[in-house]
């Protein structure tokens, strides 16, 4: 009996190191694939340095947030409710100015920016929400042609895009509809079109599977992997973990109660070992 | 940055229409009436003033005290002669006793017609060129010829009527100006009110990359069109009224009341009030939206 348990023990032993190897060996070649990348192609296009933001007088929402965001690259914000995945987000998209710190987004200190320059900045960063926040009383076309008529674009020049992006989305047929008569996953397809059609250098999207079935969720996930990979630099909030291995080249950080988990704000993939979904 | 967020943007209804209530236009409506109103009676009574200063002006009466009838009607004679002589004089002529009396009946009742009651005599006098120069220098020639003889210019008579509708003139001008207060401070009020109603569309807008200037053109042409429609009501029906009391003061035939009218120029003005008042609430409204705006992240 004694031999036998020893002799399986050994046996679990090698086939373990066995798979630990090989799973180290997969996971160095893909850390390489993701820093080659990033030295030789992608620069930074965002950099938070020891961000922190308070609402108010009260204490810190988020402290000492610093992690750099590659062109071009895929990540996943994850955390619990209420960890601040939201207001980092917000500060991202320039809607929240941070308390201290610095940002440099495109190259630039946006946390410094005047606000006349905001808007132009905006422009380059399209916006994903949960609820959608599509205009109600306007149609899935002019929701969708909003970015362009912002930015100026002359309407005989917004039919077009706006129904590539629609045919994109996949609801060429529902060009006239009102938010309210769409789907959930309909509306988030719309709100998607609309924060991608002008050619934004950033997709931040906040849960943007969180009011839509596993499927639709998929979907949509797809679209932005396919963005992503038109060179769009895509973040998503989520808590939904079972999103995150879809996306092979993903990076993720981490939020716990206002805290980057990885200070250095360095990038993980595949999840390092014991990392688990937040409570 | 080119701005063109006025031409297509605002053409697309970005603002729930289903969310504005029509409550701005009337309160234009209503304000634009009461301005156009007081505006029109100030332009009528300043008309009126006007009218009445000019021809009050260098308007003389001279009037002779004197028992012998003789010797008056002596005075009477010498002093119509020298005044038709003097090239600034237009008219000089004797109120005849009829008019006297008539003019006493009130006091002297049928008394006043008994032949032998002297009465004064009296000389009414259009001075041409009416400044106080002239009018002194025909008091002087005056009293050259019958010292006791009273000038009395009708000018000072009628200066408490005169300052009373100068009065009026300056309060109509004082309501129009606090109109036009009240109406900026309602355009700024609904520009607030505005922002907050439509909360979510500035912020998905702002998100997009919205510049505060293209928010603020959303709500000031929102309203100026308000203000415009809703002053096009107010005048119109102001006008109606304006028309109406005129022809009301027409039949009443007052000489006073006659010259409470509105010339040419001022129609031009009343009706230049609501785009005038449209300018005012645009200016109110993109100042008010743009502040609270800015206020924001």
């Amino acid at each position: 009996m004694d031999a036998l348990s020893k002799h399986v023990e050994t046996k679990r032993g090698k086939i373990h190191t066995c798979l630990s190897a090989a799973r180290e060996h997969a996971m160095n070649q893909r850390l390489q694939t993701i820093r080659g990348a990033d030295s030789a192609a992608m620069a930074n296009i965002v950099q938070f340095e020891k961000v922190g933001l308070r609402y108010g007088s009260g204490p810190e929402t988020l402290t000492d947030i610093s992690f750099t965001l590659a062109k071009g690259a895929f990540y996943f914000l994850t955390g619990a409710s209420g960890a601040g995945k939201t207001s980092l987000l917000r500060m991202l998209y320039l809607a929240q100015r941070p308390s201290r710190g610095s940002i440099q987004l495109f190259g630039e200190d946006a946390a410094a920016l005047p606000r006349d320059r905001l808007p132009g900045f905006r422009r380059r960063i399209g916006v994903v929400f949960q609820d959608f926040r599509l205009l109600p009383h306007l149609s899935a076309f002019d929701n969708i042609a909003l970015p362009l008529r912002v930015s100026g674009v002359s309407e005989n020049d917004v039919a077009a895009p706006v129904r590539e992006m629609l045919d994109w989305v996949g609801l060429s047929n529902r060009l006239d509809a009102r938010p309210q008569t769409l789907s959930g996953g309909e509306q988030q397809r719309v709100a998607i079109a609309r924060a991608v059609i002008g050619r934004p250098e950033i997709l931040v999207a906040d849960e943007p599977t969180g009011n839509v079935d596993p499927d639709m969720a998929e979907r949509l996930l797809h679209l932005f992997d396919s963005l992503n990979r038109l060179g769009t630099t895509v973040v998503v909030a989520t808590h939904d973990f079972h999103l995150l291995g879809r996306i092979p080249n993903a990076h993720m950080m981490r939020l716990d109660k206002g805290t980057l988990l990885d200070p250095t704000g360095s990038l993980r993939f595949p999840p390092a070992q014991g990392f688990a979904p937040a409570p | 940055m080119k701005l063109r967020l006025t031409t297509s943007v605002s053409d697309h209804r970005l603002l729930d229409e289903r969310q504005h209530t029509r409550s701005t236009m009337w309160i234009m409506a209503i304000m634009l009436f009461l301005t156009v109103l007081a505006a029109g009676f100030g332009l009528a009574v300043l008309a009126a003033s006007s009218l009445l200063d000019r021809q009050l002006a260098g308007r003389l009466t001279l009037q002779l005290i004197e028992a012998n009838e003789t010797r008056r009607d002596q005075q009477v004679t010498a002093l119509v002669a020298a005044l038709s002589a003097m090239p600034n004089i237009a008219h000089a002529s004797v109120v005849d006793r009829k008019e006297l009396v008539n003019l006493l009946r009130p006091w002297l009742g049928a008394d006043g017609s008994d032949p032998d009651l002297p009465i004064p005599a009296m000389i009414d006098v259009d001075v041409r060129m009416a400044d106080d120069a002239a009018v002194r220098r025909v008091e002087t020639a005056v009293k050259a010829i019958v010292p006791a003889a009273r000038v009395d210019r009708h000018e000072r008579w009628m200066s408490p009527v005169s300052n009373f509708m100068r009065l009026i003139v300056g309060l109509a001008f004082g309501l129009v100006l606090l109109l036009a207060t009240a109406t900026a401070t309602v355009v700024i009020l609904v520009g607030r009110a505005g922002l907050e109603t439509h909360r979510n569309t500035i912020d998905v807008l702002h998100i997009l990359g919205s510049t505060d200037l293209q928010v603020a053109r959303l709500f000031q042409r929102r309203i100026a069109l308000d203000t415009l429609f809703g002053g096009v009501i107010g005048t119109g029906l102001a006008v109606l009224a304006i028309i109406f009391l005129g022809m009301q003061a027409q039949t009443l035939g007052s000489d006073l009341l006659s010259g409470v009218a509105l010339g040419p120029l001022d129609w031009i003005v009343l009706l230049a009030l609501p785009v005038l008042f449209a300018m005012l609430a645009t200016l109110a409204a993109r100042f008010s939206v743009l502040r609270t705006l800015r206020r924001l992240p």
